[in-house]
């Protein structure tokens, strides 16, 4: 038993009350000979806005890509499950079409496409007005980026505020953002967390990957995970504690043997 | 205006309504040899003279004259077989200012043959964008072959665009030579796509040889099927202060064949040049982000690729 906390675990007798949207079940990943994910097993429940917590290098970004399937991702062992059925076999695009999606790290850019088009294109029919009210949720003026493309000439930042309103647009059932925050300044932050709770109130299940404690506070749920393993999970109130008091001072910096951790 | 018919086709295929309607833009449209329509404006002075296989064109932009909306030209063939020839002599005087805006239409080709020839000379201080649209049959059969040679005269601007991403290309040769005096500036730009058995032969040139001339050449192709495409864009500086960049992307799918030699030479120290170029399959990030939206793997690379080709 990796979980700090037995005691908590009593909370999973709830799971009834709590729908799971998304279940892993002894998710195992090797990239290249490593082993990356070891065995982990978690359920997303419906609704809920859930944190993945975890040092550099931890597994989380290779967590997101091998729930929704990229390429290279998909010889995974173990599996997932979506309202119960499997997933393992679906491509990234079935996924997404049965409402998953994934807002990257550090978006693609490309060239000459316009944002118009972009962030109507997991919305199926978009209209112009669904498109504005997305890009004022995430704090972009259209009257400046409508006419933009997605391309090099956004900045960091306005590229992830980009990608977040093409995921608003699209109403998901359960979006994986990884470092949402990141390249984003302290005044936009709350928009972030604002467009978050947007998803949420729409029923969006949302799944925040972060190394930021204040992110990790905009979640009701959460995972810590180190070395590929879920080390704890709970209230994230509880795993900020953990994280801020355990993980940061830890010599093993993400690099302990399964034995050695706690 | 010789005929109603063509004209009306003319215009339909390239959307030129507007342009035709306009009494203050200028249009020439031309059915394989002869003149359907046209309207000139002051400052601007055109001369046709048809013989057998296509046209002869004189343009002369005045001195100084500002051609304040674009200049529509529609060369077409509503056939499906022939041959269009075009010998354009084009000179834009100093101080001048023009946007050519060209439609080649050949909605119906099997078997056409559309061969440009020209010689664009540009004043000092002149500004001339061409912009040049292609709408092709989606037969193939079509052979295209675009030669220009420029000069550019101290502080003239020329800008050209080449766009052929309807219907099929068949087979397209471009050449283009550019000779820039100084603090003059150039931009080309081909976008092209493929498929089928197309074939495309880019060779765009730019002679840096006045002092602070600039240059950049850049091109964007896709191929898919068995078309292939082969880019050879060069710029040479040989003057003081001379700067440039050469810029090629191919995106190919199925077994289609790219083929990129970017070519720069510089003879001036304080010259410098620049060259990038990629080439392969449609980036893998940007599949899998459109696709993490619903859309599948065809569709995800037809956005990607009408977002290069735009
Ligand atoms: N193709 C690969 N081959 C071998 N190791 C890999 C490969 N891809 C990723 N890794 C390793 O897997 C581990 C987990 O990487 P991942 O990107 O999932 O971490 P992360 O938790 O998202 O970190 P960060 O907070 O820095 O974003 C890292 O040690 C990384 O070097
Ligand atoms: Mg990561």
């Amino acid at each position: 038993m990796l979980y700090r906390d037995a005691g908590r675990d009593a909370m999973m007798i709830h799971r009834t009350e709590r729908m799971s949207l998304l279940d892993v079940d002894n998710l195992s990943l090797s990239l290249d000979g490593s082993a990356i994910l070891n065995g982990l097993s978690f359920d997303l429940w419906e609704g809920y806005v859930h944190a993945i917590v975890g040092p550099n290098g931890a597994g989380k970004s290779t967590l997101a890509f091998a729930l929704m399937g990229l390429d290279g991702y998909r010889h995974i062992d173990g599996d997932i499950r979506l309202d119960g059925e499997s997933i393992r076999g679906l491509s990234v695009d079935e996924r997404a079409r049965r409402g998953m999606t994934l807002g990257w790290q550090e978006p693609a850019r490309f060239e000459g496409l316009p944002l118009r088009r972009f962030i109507a294109c997991g919305a199926d029919g978009a209209d112009d007005e669904t498109i504005t009210e997305a890009m004022q949720q995430v704090g972009l003026d259209p009257a400046r980026y409508l006419g933009r493309a997605v391309d090099t000439t956004l900045s960091g930042g306005e590229r992830k505020k980009v990608e977040l309103a093409s995921i608003l647009a699209m109403r998901p059932r359960l979006v994986l953002l990884d470092e949402p925050d990141s390249g984003i300044d302290v005044d936009s932050l709350h928009r972030i967390h604002d467009a978050i709770g947007l998803l949420r109130d729409a029923g969006t299940t949302v799944v925040l990957i972060t190394h930021s404690m204040e992110v990790l506070g905009w979640a009701q749920h959460a995972f810590l995970i180190c070395c590929g393993n879920i080390v704890d999970k709970g209230p994230s109130d509880e795993i900020v504690r953990y994280f801020r008091n355990k993980c940061i001072p830890c010599d093993h910096k993400n690099a302990p043997t399964l034995a050695e951790m706690p | 205006m010789t005929d109603e018919q063509p004209a009306r086709q003319l215009a339909d295929i390239a959307s030129i309504h507007a342009a035709v309607g306009d009494e203050d833009t200028a249009h020439l449209l031309i059915g394989l040899n002869e003149v359907v329509s046209s309207r000139a404006v002051a400052g601007l002075d055109v001369d046709v003279e048809s013989h057998d296989e296509g046209v002869r064109l004189r343009i002369v932009v005045a001195d100084g004259a500002v051609i304040a909306k674009p200049v529509h030209m529609c060369f077409g063939l509503l056939q499906q077989a022939g041959i269009q020839r075009i010998d354009l002599d084009f000179a834009v005087g100093s101080g001048a200012k023009i946007d050519v805006i060209a439609h080649c239409v050949f909605p119906n080709a099997t078997d056409i043959q559309h061969l440009m020839n020209a010689d664009i000379r540009i004043g000092a201080g002149a500004r001339y964008s061409y912009f040049e649209r292609h709408i092709h049959s989606d037969a193939g059969g079509l052979l295209v072959v675009p030669k220009a040679k420029v000069t550019l005269a101290e502080d003239a601007r020329f800008r050209t665009d080449f766009e052929l991403v309807e219907g099929r290309v068949g087979t397209l040769k471009i050449d283009y030579e550019t000779t820039c005096g100084p603090r003059s500036v150039l931009e080309m730009t081909a976008k092209v796509a493929g498929r089928g058995d197309d074939k495309i032969d880019i060779r765009e040139t730019g002679h840096l040889t006045g002092e602070d001339a600039r240059g950049a050449l850049t091109s964007r192709v896709a191929v898919r099927d068995d078309a292939r495409a082969d880019v050879y864009n060069k710029l040479t500086a040989t003057a003081a202060g001379a700067r440039g960049h050469v810029d090629c992307k191919e995106i190919i799918t199925d077994r289609g064949i790219a083929n990129a030699v970017p070519i720069v030479e510089v003879s001036h120290p304080k010259a410098h040049v620049t060259h990038e170029a990629a080439l392969g399959s449609v980036d893998s990030k940007q599949l899998q982000t459109l696709m993490a939206r619903g859309l599948t793997e065809d569709a995800a690379g037809d956005l990607i690729i009408a977002g290069l080709l735009s």
